[in-house]
């Protein structure tokens, strides 16, 4: 894509030369705002057993999105509006969105077969170019994000932070035990629909940087990569944010110098990162065994 | 499409089967209809409706793969699905959503073998319609060969599944029961999820990689609502993703929307309406027994 910038031995010289486009400094400050506040709340949604809400809320957010497109929204009004509504709903629900698969698995191939009818409906009225919008919704598109849009993703991604970070506390107490913390007076039923709300929001800012398809990748890896490296929840934490902004801003760079997507480098770097962590947990435990 | 249906049903199916290309849905719908029915009982029944989402989204680069090499991507699919269940039958793990630390390795791997296929199709063509295709399925592009490759995936997973039928039935039901009494369970399980795979791999080329629960796993769940025996709920199952595949492939050629989306709706309506009706009878029932008894 970018073959007009090749690749030389300076380190220095090639990030400058990479920061000199637009879309490429858009790109690394919101998908890195984007990809902390995934790894920060990602590691609660770990920890919290709740990977398959956030699954869920990935396919919500591909047919929200592509039913805004087509009642003539803003993309993204519709993909924060139906995630934060579905979000809603699973927590006035008052079960942690899984237990029972299988209504549960039905229940999301039709919202997703839903999304297919509005994209096909979308693509049918539109000119052919508006069937890549449903491969981007589905598969990211980082390096194509407007200035506006780099801005919003930019913000959100910060506010989740510091609004994660708020509520870390009440929510580390409520996450590892439940019932002592009800005893002690802690909000639980406050705390899992606010938390549930930041889920939602975190997952539509994915769905920009890596996809709706691929969301795991910044939500679930990342923090399972921690878990794997530490017990200790705040270094946890840190970690998992850390290998989640690292992971964009490495795909970032390769997708750069490789006319390869983004999203494919940012899976792999992240998937590439587990596997080296698992090694390091099996020696670790290994060595205390012996 | 140019053709519009009429009332007249036969010159309806007449209009439907005149083209080759619905000649070959239909031949592969209703294969595909009769091999995820059969599995997909036993994937409810067993508990791994997970893995089934599994094995379907690790096929996707499988396909992806098999056009960039100019293969048939069903071999891609059937090659990608059945190292997946391998390994997860060798781990001797069962997938389900409960464990916390297996759900995000789980989660893991989705990520990133959805982000590989996306790698391969753009090393391809980088044309939206194709990956669509494998996401969501199709009625337009399955050729001659796709059909001749779905006859034998399915004769051989039937057979096998004949083979493995009764013992499978008692290892899902009662495990420990089955092993005591020397039944090789894992074994079995292994074989089914090997089953299971080339079942996915052909079930893909109808309604795609990420709709797939809508014939595996939505006929079996509706079947076990209604009946409890083994026999009749295969049967029912079979019924119910014939049922859905047939109206399917029908509405989506008078209208020009895609297939995935009618039965994907077709599946939920039924689960749904089977779910009400059940829960209805049942609130008669607690009824009728109130009032029977005396005061």
């Amino acid at each position: 894509m970018f073959a007009a910038t090749s690749f030389s031995l300076n380190p220095f010289q090639d990030v400058q030369a990479m920061l000199a486009y637009d879309f490429m400094r858009n790109a690394f400050i919101a998908g890195g705002c984007i990809a902390a506040a995934a790894g920060l709340v990602g590691y609660f949604v770990v920890l919290r057993n709740q990977v398959f809400t956030t699954d869920a809320l990935g396919h919500v957010a591909f047919t929200g999105g592509m039913g805004g497109l087509l009642v003539g929204l803003n993309l993204l009004v519709g993909v924060f509006g139906s995630c934060v509504a579905v979000a809603l709903a699973i927590g006035s629900l008052g079960g942690r969105g899984r237990g029972r698969d299988v209504a549960i698995g039905t229940v999301f191939a039709w919202v997703l077969g839903l999304g297919l009818l509005f994209l096909s409906i979308f693509t049918s009225s539109h000119s052919a170019s508006a069937g890549n919008t449903g491969i981007s919704v589905l598969f990211g598109s980082i390096l194509g994000m407007q200035p506006a849009q780099a801005l919003i993703a930019s913000g959100a991604g910060l506010l989740t932070c510091i609004a994660l970070l708020v509520i870390a506390r009440p929510l580390l107490f409520v996450s590892l035990d439940p019932e002592v913390a009800t005893s002690r007076g802690v909000p639980i039923r406050v705390l899992t629909v606010l938390f549930l709300i930041l889920v939602a929001i975190t997952v539509a800012e994915s769905v920009q940087a890596v996809g709706a398809l691929l969301v795991f990748a910044l939500m679930v890896t990342p923090a399972a990569v921690a878990q794997n490296l530490t017990t200790s929840p705040y270094t946890g934490m840190v970690l998992s944010a850390a290998v989640a902004v690292l992971a964009v801003w490495l795909g970032l760079t390769l997708a750069f110098y490789i006319a390869y997507p983004a999203s494919f480098f940012i899976t792999a770097l992240a998937f590439g990162s587990f596997i080296v962590s698992l090694g390091i947990n099996r020696v670790h435990r290994k060595a205390a065994s012996a | 499409m140019a053709d519009s249906p009429t009332w007249d049903l036969l010159a309806d199916l007449q209009l439907l089967l005149r083209f080759h290309f619905m000649q070959n849905a239909f031949i592969v719908g209703t294969l595909v209809a009769l091999l995820a029915g059969m599995v997909g009982y036993f994937v409810v029944l067993r508990g791994q409706s997970f893995a089934a989402h599994m094995l379907s989204q690790v096929g996707f680069p499988g396909a992806a793969a098999a056009v960039f090499l100019h293969l048939p991507p069903v071999i891609g699919l059937a090659a990608f699905c059945s190292a997946a269940a391998l390994g997860v039958g060798l781990l001797g793990r069962r997938l389900d959503a409960g464990n916390r630390m297996e759900s995000a390795v789980v989660g893991s791997i989705l990520a990133f073998s959805l982000g590989l296929g996306l790698l391969f199709f753009r090393l391809y063509t980088g044309s939206a319609q194709a990956v669509y295709a494998f996401l969501f399925g199709t009625i337009l592009g399955i050729s001659d060969r796709d059909v001749a490759a779905t006859v034998v995936t399915t004769a051989v997973c039937l057979v096998a599944l004949a083979a493995i039928a009764r013992p499978l039935v008692f290892a899902s039901v009662d495990p420990d029961v089955a092993e005591a009494r020397g039944v090789p369970v894992r074994a079995i399980a292994i074989a089914f999820l090997l089953v299971a795979a080339l079942a996915v791999a052909v079930t893909v080329q109808i309604v795609g990689t990420l709709l797939i629960f809508a014939l595996l796993v939505a006929p079996g769940a509706c079947a076990l609502q209604l009946t409890a025996r083994p026999a009749r709920g295969l049967a029912l199952t079979v019924v119910f993703s014939l049922l859905f595949t047939w109206t399917g492939l029908a509405v989506a050629y008078f209208t020009i929307y895609p297939v995935g989306f009618f039965i994907t709706t077709l599946a939920f309506a039924a689960y749904v309406l089977i779910r009400g009706a059940k829960a209805l009878s049942r609130e008669q029932a607690a009824h009728a027994e109130l009032e029977s008894e005396p005061a």
